[in-house]
Parts: structure tokens; sequence; C-alpha cells
């Protein structure tokens, strides 16, 4: 047995275990160490300078970005590190928008939080803050950069979370600041809209754009008719805003909530997660059956969605065409409620209450949206239905149980788990075992279930084997992504959800930092399911009576494939560079070398030749064009499937074509 | 698998032995502004016209006798270029420029005359110096790392070789271990002239005991202090010995590739790196099977991103790794997890240039300069208000007496004479460094001493300054350079140097207090304390030094509201004092905007409501009676 390796945080011996830095030492020891950068899942970065200890002997370091070390004599609070502390968040509030009455992020803000922790009393700085323009242009996020103070955290979340980098830092000390690709909009770049970095900024500069307001006004009118749809973690999470632990189930609460508010009916996703299943898992054996495209990835999740269709336009037909259980019951609503109700559609409201910020931007897809109407009208988060309540003055926790209405609020266990990672697969093979294995009673699928961001499975029905993948985090799908492409993929069916967890880490939960809640909210969701006496999708008869009054009887019938499936498009990453097909396997290379000495022969007048060239000869999608920034000057500055070329449009494309 | 260096060398001395004289061409980047290539061109084409022999290259086959026009590097004395020396008459002309070629060789050339009107006047007794042997610059120097610049035509490799280039190469990959190389350097007690100090030996070592199957090594040739170029001037004057330096500390660590990350706005020490590159692997020096060892060393060259933070090396190894250019926490050290992750040593180029001379010579032989705990020499690109500005080269343990006054050859006033008495300041080591008093004159100079006094060693930079410098002006000029070249990742460097550059701004308007001062020295202590790296932490020495040695000044900007040396125009109160004014009008005819009334021979006044604070009075006047601003032409 090994000796136990300890050292001293203000004096108390603390055994070191696996902790990455002494910041998560002293956490465990029971000291919160102010930080606005470090995140438990992300990268060190180390640059806030909030979390500084005192080390005996090496003096004042950040606490994040140094590894615990048997022995070592820590201070946390001397009068000098508090001073220091205090200083550096008065550095920050100096250059801070002083506007935190108006601000969205008021009273969640961890800038706030810290400013008081630490006892800032004055500001004896010169208030400065930069004048940059509030970019609204997302269906799902505000960014206002105004607030940002470059901790860093959203730039990482997308780069080493969701593999996309669609902010990051552009100019130099007091003029840093956090922009998007030559400054687009953000609805103009490649954000998925996943929200991940609202979820970690520490202050207003990224917020979820709220759609509040809006929602109450439809609520409060007497002439609609207002129909809600809930997603399945919102039930585990909303209590969190008001004071409950993590993982409870809340569905009777919020229902009984938004009758009080005045809503009219209120329904659950999980109904249309049950449809999926039937629908998805119809395809997947349509597509077994007839030669289809494999591997299948499933469509739930609308951040992948769009990181497909930017990243992998090529996979696109790998891609299930269900709609996901959101734009399912957006459909159902249409088809349904006018029947129930008596009302024009045009009086129906939908609403959708979901732990995600990109179903916002989901409901505004061509593809949802007919003669200019929505099917879902509006798009709230978890947090904004917190938000929501409490400005009705109602706490959620002290209401009584209402059941949903029916027959849409009907749902299985297997709906109930499609909002964990693993749990779309789960309740697929919930089906598949039943319908293709012929096995009456397999439920639970524990071998899809975990934390891995990258998870394989197998399962024989009908003696055949099928190899499958759950993946959550964008980065890890892009290598799944990226492994189809390259022929290398060994898998059949692959679930993708871009938030840790799955959608009970959406950004539109409250805010949690680390995986600690979303794992607690998952297993609320297990809890649930388990509590469910149907636990399989087929088991859901109002599914069944759904298809059969509105969709002509059954999955994957010429009305379901109207209704319920849906199409996708290849997106440009930013306008650069349009209709490149980056990702086709035997694309030619051509690599632009951006280097200061290249910068001045003038080489990004090359770059749109080039770009022009390629598209006027029809290469698109036979080119993949990477640009390289400060390369090494010996490289060349134009290779074309890695030759060099003379940097000339008209020699590019020359040498495009003599590889082809 | 290399070529044989000591028949390059023998057959580069039998070319060499035809060669009667030289007249060798500063071609640094100084000289090339100030017309140097020019003079060659002309000396070319006015010997060719004088009938005498002359080469630009020596080859193998020309057997005949001949003078010898040659380029080199950077030669220091800058401020008297171009400079052209001829050897082995020890002529060093100074200022020489086309116009003077044809009378070089007429009478230098031809009738073996010394021409007094280009040798070197000495300011202090008017003597004429004919070179190097007897200009005090030159004379009071010990040039090793910078021996060869000045002297060798950087572009040849065949030269580096014959004055033994490659030497320690040599012996590190065929007769040492890499342990013994590391361990003489340790013994060497070489030190990092990046500005840090930390033994090289130890660096070394440290990243030769860390296991990886790749290793890099990475000279750190961002040169961004303003107004140093020790860095610059090795590039261009002696490339080889960078290289050399790089391949004994691959031998060394185990590395087999290596990085030369060079400021993209050094192009001429870009180029010659890389010729010096390609020559070396055109001779097998650098690739494949060094030395016969069986041991690889491929080098690249990479120009930098254009950010002072770049010379960070953090930030550098990001920057090569083609990401933004800013700095991360250490640890991990770039000996566990470097370039791409993998064990790294990364030197200043001066440093590696020490390296060979230490193989070749033994550790002991380089303890035989400088101080105990900071051996060797050190380069200091001097500059201000001193009589000789230029690139020099000193043991450690020099003390700032003998390189202003002798080597610089005394203070200048205001008016450009040399004039001791006038010294008041000297800031060392550039926009991280501090500044240094009169008190401080005798301080034998080392990476200990400087630090205890509130400056450092640095890049090297030494800025002297008179009387009529102000210090809150100075603290602010590199308190804006660091907020401008600020990486802007962590929140006290970035937010505040701003805030800092702000109270400097209050304090030289006349908008601050005492408080201010107690704020602006709370502000530099957490930037020193709380920043990330090492631009952060040492932002604000020019400000805490200033405050340390010139409290008074900055007291009677808040307190008083003035400026006593006059720089600071909005506390500037100009007036005549009439006991000295004769009343000769100067004043008055220069002032632009009519401010200076008075009749002739009598004591003039000037009106604050029309005066700008052009300072152009103070300049005109001869007798010193305008007081309250500084002079500007």
């Amino acid at each position: 047995m090994t000796e136990k390796k300890t050292l001293f945080i203000d004096g108390k011996e603390v055994e070191i275990e696996n902790e990455r830095n002494i910041l998560e030492l002293c956490r465990k020891a029971g000291i919160d160490i102010p930080t606005f950068c470090y995140q438990p899942e992300l990268s060190i970065y180390g640059a806030c300078r909030l979390c500084l200890v005192e080390i005996e002997g090496r003096g004042i370091l950040s606490s994040c970005s140094t590894p615990p070390e048997a022995g070592l004599k820590i201070k946390t609070n001397t009068d000098e590190i508090r001073k220091l502390r205090r200083m550096t968040m008065e550095l920050l509030l100096a250059s801070h928008p002083q506007d935190c009455l108006k601000c969205g992020k008021s009273t969640h803000c961890k800038l706030q939080e810290i400013a008081r922790k630490v006892g800032v009393k004055e500001i004896r700085y010169k208030h400065s803050v930069k004048d940059l323009p509030v970019d609204d242009s997302s269906y799902s996020l505000i960014r206002d950069p105004a607030k940002c103070i470059l901790c860093g955290n959203c730039v990482r979340m997308c780069a080493e979370v969701q593999g996309i980098g669609a902010v990051n830092f552009a100019n130099r000390g007091s003029n840093s600041v956090v922009i998007t690709a030559f400054g687009k909009d953000m609805a103009k770049t490649e954000c998925v809209n996943c929200g991940q970095c609202a979820a970690v900024c520490p202050t207003g500069a990224l917020q979820i754009k709220s759609e509040i307001d809006e929602t109450m006004k439809d609520i409060n009118n007497p002439e609609k008719i207002t129909v809600v749809q809930m997603a399945p973690a919102v039930r585990v999470a909303i209590a969190e805003e008001f004071g409950l632990p993590p993982g409870i189930d809340s569905t009777k609460k919020i229902v009984a909530a938004l009758k009080k508010i005045g809503v009219d009916y209120v329904y659950d996703t999980n109904f249309t997660a049950d449809m999926t299943i039937v629908e998805e898992a119809t395809e997947f054996v349509h597509r077994l059956q007839n030669g289809g495209t494999f591997p299948m990835f499933t469509s739930c999740c609308p951040a992948w969605i769009k990181y497909a269709e930017t990243y992998y336009p090529s996979l696109l037909n790998n891609i299930s065409s269900c709609r996901s259980p959101q734009g399912m019951f957006g459909a159902v609503v249409r088809k349904a409620m006018p029947g129930l109700t008596g009302k024009d559609n045009k009086d129906i409201v939908s609403i959708s209450i979901m732990p995600c910020t990109a179903k916002k931007f989901e409901a505004r897809r061509d593809q949802f949206i007919h003669d200019g109407k929505a099917e879902i009208d509006h798009v709230l988060t978890t947090q904004e239905l917190a938000e929501m309540l409490k400005s009705a003055g109602i706490n959620l926790v002290e209401m009584d149980d209402v059941d949903l209405d029916m027959p849409l609020g009907m749902y299985t266990g297997a709906g109930v788990i499609f909002g964990v990672t693993g749990g779309v697969m789960e309740a697929v093979l919930r089906f598949a075992a039943e319908k293709i294995g012929g096995i009456k009673n397999a439920i639970e699928f524990k071998n899809v279930r975990g934390e891995e961001g990258i998870r394989e499975a197998e399962v024989e029905l009908n003696g055949r084997t099928f190899k499958l993948a759950v993946v959550h985090g964008l980065a890890n799908a892009g290598k799944v992504a990226q492994e189809v492409v390259d022929g290398t993929c060994k898998y059949d069916l692959i679930e993708v959800m871009a938030c840790p967890m799955g959608c009970v880490g959406g950004a539109g939960q409250p805010v949690s930092e680390g995986l600690v809640k979303k794992k607690l909210r998952a297993q609320g969701l297990y809890n649930a399911d388990e509590h469910c006496a149907l636990r399989k999708s087929q088991e859901n008869t109002a599914v069944y009576e759904v298809y059969e009054k509105y969709f002509e009887g059954g999955p994957a019938t010429h009305a379901a494939h109207e209704n319920l499936h849906t199409t996708y498009v290849a997106r440009p990453k930013t306008d650069l560079e349009l209709d490149m097909n980056r990702t086709a396997k035997d694309a030619v290379r051509v690599e632009l070398n951006l280097s200061g000495e290249n910068m001045r022969k003038g080489v990004e007048n090359l770059m749109g030749d080039v770009f022009a060239k390629i598209r006027e000869n029809g290469l698109q999608q036979q080119t993949k064009v990477v640009v390289t920034f400060g390369h090494t000057g010996d490289d060349p500055m134009v290779t074309v499937a890695g030759k060099t070329v003379e940097p000339e449009a008209d020699k590019v494309v020359e040498a495009i074509k003599a590889v082809k | 698998m290399t070529e044989n260096l000591e028949k390059i060398a023998s057959d580069y001395k039998e070319m060499h032995d035809t060669v009667t004289r030289r007249m060798i061409i500063c071609a640094g980047t100084g000289c090339i502004a100030n017309g140097s290539l020019k003079l060659y061109d002309a000396l070319l084409k006015e010997t060719k016209q004088a009938g005498i022999n002359v080469s630009v290259e020596l080859k193998t086959e020309d057997h005949s006798k001949k003078s010898l026009l040659s380029k080199s590097g950077c030669q220091g004395f800058c401020q008297m270029g171009p400079l052209l020396s001829i050897e082995p008459d020890g002529i060093l002309y100074c200022r020489a420029h086309a116009a003077d070629a044809a009378e070089i060789v007429e009478k230098t050339l031809k009738n073996n005359e010394v021409i007094d009107r280009l040798v070197y006047k000495n300011p202090t007794d008017g003597s004429h110096c004919r070179g190097t042997n007897d200009i005090p610059f030159y004379t009071r120097q010990r040039r090793t790392v910078l021996k060869a610049c000045g002297h060798v035509d950087p572009e040849d490799i065949r030269e580096y070789i014959y004055h033994d280039g490659y030497k320690a190469a040599q012996k590190a990959y065929t007769e040492m271990t890499d342990e013994t190389v590391c361990k003489e350097i340790l013994d060497s007690g070489l030190r990092g002239r990046g500005g840090g100090g930390f033994p090289t030996g130890l660096k070394w070592d440290l990243t030769r005991k860390v296991q990886g199957d790749k290793k890099y090594v990475i000279c750190n040739a961002d040169e961004g202090d303003p107004g140093a170029f020790m860095d610059r001037s090795v590039m261009e004057g002696n490339p080889h010995s960078v290289i050399e330096g790089m391949m004994i500390a691959a031998r060394g660590i185990g590395a087999d590739e290596g990085y030369i990350y060079v400021r993209a706005e050094y192009p001429l020490a870009v180029k010659r790196m890389r010729k010096a590159i390609d020559d070396a692997e055109k001779l097998g020096i650098l690739g494949n099977n060094i030395f016969g060892s069986g041991k690889n060393f491929i080098l690249h060259v990479m120009e930098g991103a254009g950010a002072f933070v770049c010379g960070e090396e953090t930030a550098l190894m990001a920057s090569i790794e083609g990401n933004r250019g800013m700095p991360r926490p250490k640890p991990p050290f770039p000996a566990q997890s470097g370039l791409w992750g993998k064990p790294t040593v990364i030197n200043n180029v001066e440093t590696l240039a020490s390296v060979p001379m230490i193989i070749l010579k033994g550790a002991g032989n380089y303890r035989s300069v400088g101080t105990e705990k900071s051996p060797g020499t050190k380069t200091f690109a001097v500059t201000g208000h001193v009589a000789n500005t230029g690139l020099i080269e000193v043991p450690f343990g020099t003390t700032l007496r003998e390189i202003i006054f002798d080597i610089g050859g005394g203070v200048l006033n205001s008016k450009g004479e040399v004039d001791n008495d006038c010294f008041k300041a000297v800031q060392i080591g550039g926009p991280s460094g501090g500044c240094l008093t009169a008190e401080h004159l005798d301080l034998p100079i080392d990476f200990d001493s400087l630090r205890s006094a509130g400056a450092m060693v640095g890049s090297g930079g030494l800025v002297v300054m008179n009387k009529n410098t102000c210090m809150v002006s100075v603290a602010r000029f590199f308190m804006q350079f660091t907020q401008n070249e600020s990486c802007g990742k962590c929140t006290p460097c970035r937010e505040g140097t701003k805030q800092m550059l702000a109270l400097l701004d209050d304090i030289m308007a006349g908008r601050a207090t005492e408080e201010t001062l107690d704020l602006l020295e709370e502000t530099a202590k957490t930037v020193q304390k709380a920043s990330l790296c090492g631009l952060g932490k040492t932002a604000p020495n020019p400000v805490l030094s200033t405050l340390r040695y010139f409290r008074d000044e900055y007291l009677a900007h808040v307190r008083d509201k003035t400026c006593p040396t006059g720089q600071c125009k909005a506390l500037a109160k100009p007036e005549i004092d009439p006991i000295l004014c004769r009343g000769c009008t100067a004043c008055a005819r220069k002032c632009p905007v009519g401010a200076i009334t008075g009749t002739v021979k009598q004591p003039h006044s000037i009106d604050p409501t029309k005066c700008i604070k052009c300072g152009a009075c103070a300049a005109a006047c001869k007798f010193g009676a305008v007081k309250g601003i500084a002079p500007r032409a």
C-alpha cells in the first residue's frame, strides 16, 4: 500500500487524491477559491488571477494552474491575497458596465458574486467601458462584448468541447475582445446555437435570448389557445432555480404552475419522443432492408444538425430524416389541436419549454415554417420558465401536483430518458429488441449509459450484431463523423447530443459547473423512467392513436413523411468559404500559408482569387482549402496536394485538375 | 555525414593568405540605413579604376595577391556609421560615405595615409583615434560574443569554420555525452541572457532528464525591447554561432529539431539565418548523422507574429504552433511540456552564441571573466543622453560609471555637450527594467545586483538620462509600451497597465493628488505579484523604481502641480527671469503665437493666456532666462 500524500491548506492537512490542481483540493477541503476562468471540464487557462494562493517558499501562485505536491504549505486567505483579489476585482469592474440593474444576468452573475465575496467597496479607477455593439442576430444568444471580462471560458468551451471555435480573441491588451470570425454576426457564423458558451460565461456578455415577454403576451391574450410541450430534461432541473437539489422530477408542479399563469394545455415532448422512436426505428429497418446509407446518426439534437450541416455536409444522408421530438410535436399540435379545441391554427399558440438554446434556432428553420407561420411560436428554456414563473410571483415548489393533459401528455419511460446521453439509443434498443429481436422484456441497456464522451456498445438482434455508439460533445461527434468520412467507422447507429451529459446539461438549464449536477439530473431521469408503468415507446397507445387519426395510420406513411420528417442543408462556415467541401475523403488539399512574410506578398488577395477560381471551375466538391496562419516561413506559400504551386489562382486550379 | 572541417579551414587559410589588405564595411542594419552599401559599391568602383586588385569573394583557384572588400555584421559603434575597417592597418573610418571612396583609395589604399577627417575624434581631448585599438568605446569593452561580428563575413561559412567555427559542435557530438555537455554549461555558470538570468546548464539538464522520444531546441530571437538590438546584431553578424549553440543544446538535451523564432521586423537577420542554415546543411553540419555521430538535427527559421509578448517563452511556443501568441501558466515548464507538448529548451540568441566558446575553451576559462554568480560578458545597447551610443559588450561586474562615462564617453546635456554633472538616471533592462540613479554608478552590474536595486539586466537596454528628463514621463513612456503590448489575457496586466497609464496621465496633467500616488503604487504591486507572465510581472518596474528613487519629482507633480524639468506641458509655467534676461528679443522672435512682449535690452515677459507651452522660447534663449519649461527646438 502506498503512503498517503498530503499537503497543508491553511494549516489543515489535506490528502491529495487525483485532484487536478490546488484549487480543486481547496474546494475539497471546503474552501471555495474565487475564480472566473477555471472550469473543471475545460483546459487550464490561468487568466483571471482571482484564485491566487500563497505557497510557502514559492510565493503567490494561481491555484488553478499549480498541481498539488506533497508537503506544500498553502495559505488561501492572507491579508496580501485578500488585497490582491480585491484590487484585481476593482480593476475588472472599472472596465465593466455598471448597469447591473438592467442586466439579464443580474443576481446570477459571477462578477457580482465575487465582487461581493472579495469585498469591493469602491472603484478608485476611471470607469471606462468598451464601446462595442450588442449582437442579437442569433435566435438563441445575445452577445454583449462590453460586458466581457475575457476569461476565455466561451472560447475554450466552443473549441475544446464542441470542436468549433466560433469565437476567439482578437486585438491586444485592454483592446482585447472575444469576437466571431471577421467580426460577423453570430447568426452568420458556424455557431451551432448550443449555448454552452453562455453556460460558462460568468457575466452578461453571453446570454440566452429571452422570449418571455412574447410568450406571456400570448398567454394573457384571451383570443389565443396556448399549448405547451415540455422536454424531458426540464423537469429534473427547474427546481434548482427554486432552491431544491438537482434530479427531482417536477413534472406535475410545472403543469400546475403553467396552468396557474394561464396556459391552456400542458403536454409533454416525451410523447413525440416515443413517436420519434417508432418513426426512427422504422426508418432504420427500412435502410437495412433497402440498402440505405449507413451508419445512421440520430437527429434529435439541433446543435448537432447544424454542426453536421456546416462541417460534414457529405454526411447529411447519414442522419435520420426524422424530425426532433420538438419538431414532431410542432406538427402534431397543428394537426390535432384545431380538432381538440375547435380553434383555428392561427389562434393556437405552440410553446415549447426546452433545456436547450439551439431549439430556439430549430423552431425557426425554414422546414418548420409554412406560409410565414411557424409551427412553434415560442421556445423557452428552463431558465426562462423559472424566470417567467418568478415574475408571476409563483414558487414552483409550493405548487400542488397537477397531471399533464391527455392525449399528448402520455409517455413511456423510453421518452423520458431522451434527455440524457445514451437515452435515445436505449429507447431505440427497447423498441428494436422487441420488434426486431423478438425479445419481450428487454428494458434496461446500461451499457449505453455513462459519461464517457464516446461510448460503444453491441447488441445482437435476430442473429445480426449491431455496433452502436453514443456520443456527447460535438468535438467527439466530429471525431466519429470524420471516421465515417474516412471510411473507418465501424458503427451502425450513432446517437449524438451536443451538450455535456446530453440535454440535462443543455445551456438552457440552470447554470451548473462541471458534471456533478448534470449527473444528478441524469439520474433523476433514469429514476423517472423506472417509475413509469410503461417503459417502451411501442407501448404508448396515444402515439398510435395519433398516427391513426392524423398520419394515415402509422409510421413511414406518406403523411408521416410529410409531417414528421425533415430535410437538411449544407451550410457555409462563414461567407468566406461558401461551398468548399471540406470533408470529402478524396478532396484535393489546397493549403494557403499566411505567414508574416506571405502576408506582405498579398496572400490575402490570393485567397479570394483562389476561392473564386475554384468555384468558377466547379471544383468545390473536390477541393479542401485550408488556410494556415503564422506557419514557418520555410514552408511554401501555396501547396496543392502537398506540392508547391506558384501563388496564382490559375496555377492552383491547374494543379487541382492535374491531381484529379 | 559532415564534411571535414579542418580541410575547409585550411583551404580557407590558403585563400585568405593571398589577401594583403581587407576592407570591411559594416553591413549591419544601422550602417546600411546610413548608406554603407553605397560606400561598398563606390569603393569597388574606385579601386578598380585605380587598378588595385580587389576581390569581393575568395575563390580557391585564385592565388594572386589581392585586397578583399567584404561586408560584416554590426560593428557596434552605430552612431558613427557607416563604418569601414581596414586591416591589417588597424584603421576604423567613421561616417564614411560613398563620396569619400575616391579619397580613401587614393590616400589610404595607395599611399597608406590615414585620413584624419574620417577617424574618430575623442571628444574629451580632441585627439584622433586610428581605430579600435585606441577608441575608448572599443578599448574598454570585452567583446567575446560580439567579437566576430564586425570582422567575419556573416554569409561565408568557410570563414566561420576558419575561426574554429563548429569545432565546439564537433567536440560535443563526437567526444562528449549529453551529460557532459550539460555539465560543462552548468559549470560555466552561464545564465540566460534573455532577461531572467536562469542558469542555462540547469535548464538543459532538466530537459535532458525528461524522457521523451521527441525534444526541441528553440532560439528566442523575438527581440522586442525598444532600443535593444544585440540579438539582431549577432544574427546578422555571426549567425553560425547561434546555429552552433543550438546544435550543442540539442546534443545536450537529446533534441533533433529546432526553431529559430526571429522577429519578423528583422528581415536581414532572417535572411542571414536562413542562408547560414542552408550553408550548414550543404556541408552536412546540420542534417542527418552529424559528424558521424548518428545524431540528427534540423533547424527551421520562423518569423515572429509581431507582438512583444511573443518573446515570452510560452507565448512564443503557442505562436510557433500556429496559435495566438498568449502565455500560459507555468508549470508545466517547457522542459516538461514545451513545443507541441514535447520537452523543449528555449534560449535567447546571446546565450546560445556564448555556448560554443564554453565548450571549446572550457567552463573554467569562461568563469575567468565576470562575477562569481554572473560569469561571462553581457552586451548592452547604450543610448540616450550619452556621447557614444551603440552596442557594447562588457564583463559582468563592470560598473555603470565605466559604461556611461568611459565607454559611453560621458553624459550629454540638453545642448548636446559632454557634461557629466548632468547625469540623472539610467534605465536598464528596457520596459521591464527600472531606473537607477547616481548612487548606483559604482554598482558592479550583474543579474542579482540589478534586481536588488529594482532594475534588471533584461535584454540589456541601457538608456542614459540627463537632468532635463522628467522621470514621470519616462515611467509613462514605458507604461505606454507595456500597456500596448500586453496580450490582454490576464486581468492584472490587461486592466492594471491601462489604469496605471491613466493614473500617470493624471499626474502629468495636474489632475492627481497624493492619493493617486498611493493607488499607483498599490496597483503596480498588484500587477507585479498577480500577473500571469513575465511581461506583466515586470511591467510595473519603471513605475516602481522611479517612485522609489524619484518620489520627490512625483510629489512635485501632484502636490505643487509643477514638473521640475518643465517637460510636462500641462504643468509647465513658463516665465522669464528678469535678472537673467538681456532683452535680446530672440525668444519673442521665435514665439509662434506672439505671447512674448518686451522692448530691446529690457526684460521680456510671457503672457500665459496666449502661451501654448511649446518651449521654443527656452530653446532660443542663450542666457537661460526662460524658466519653468523644457526647451524644444
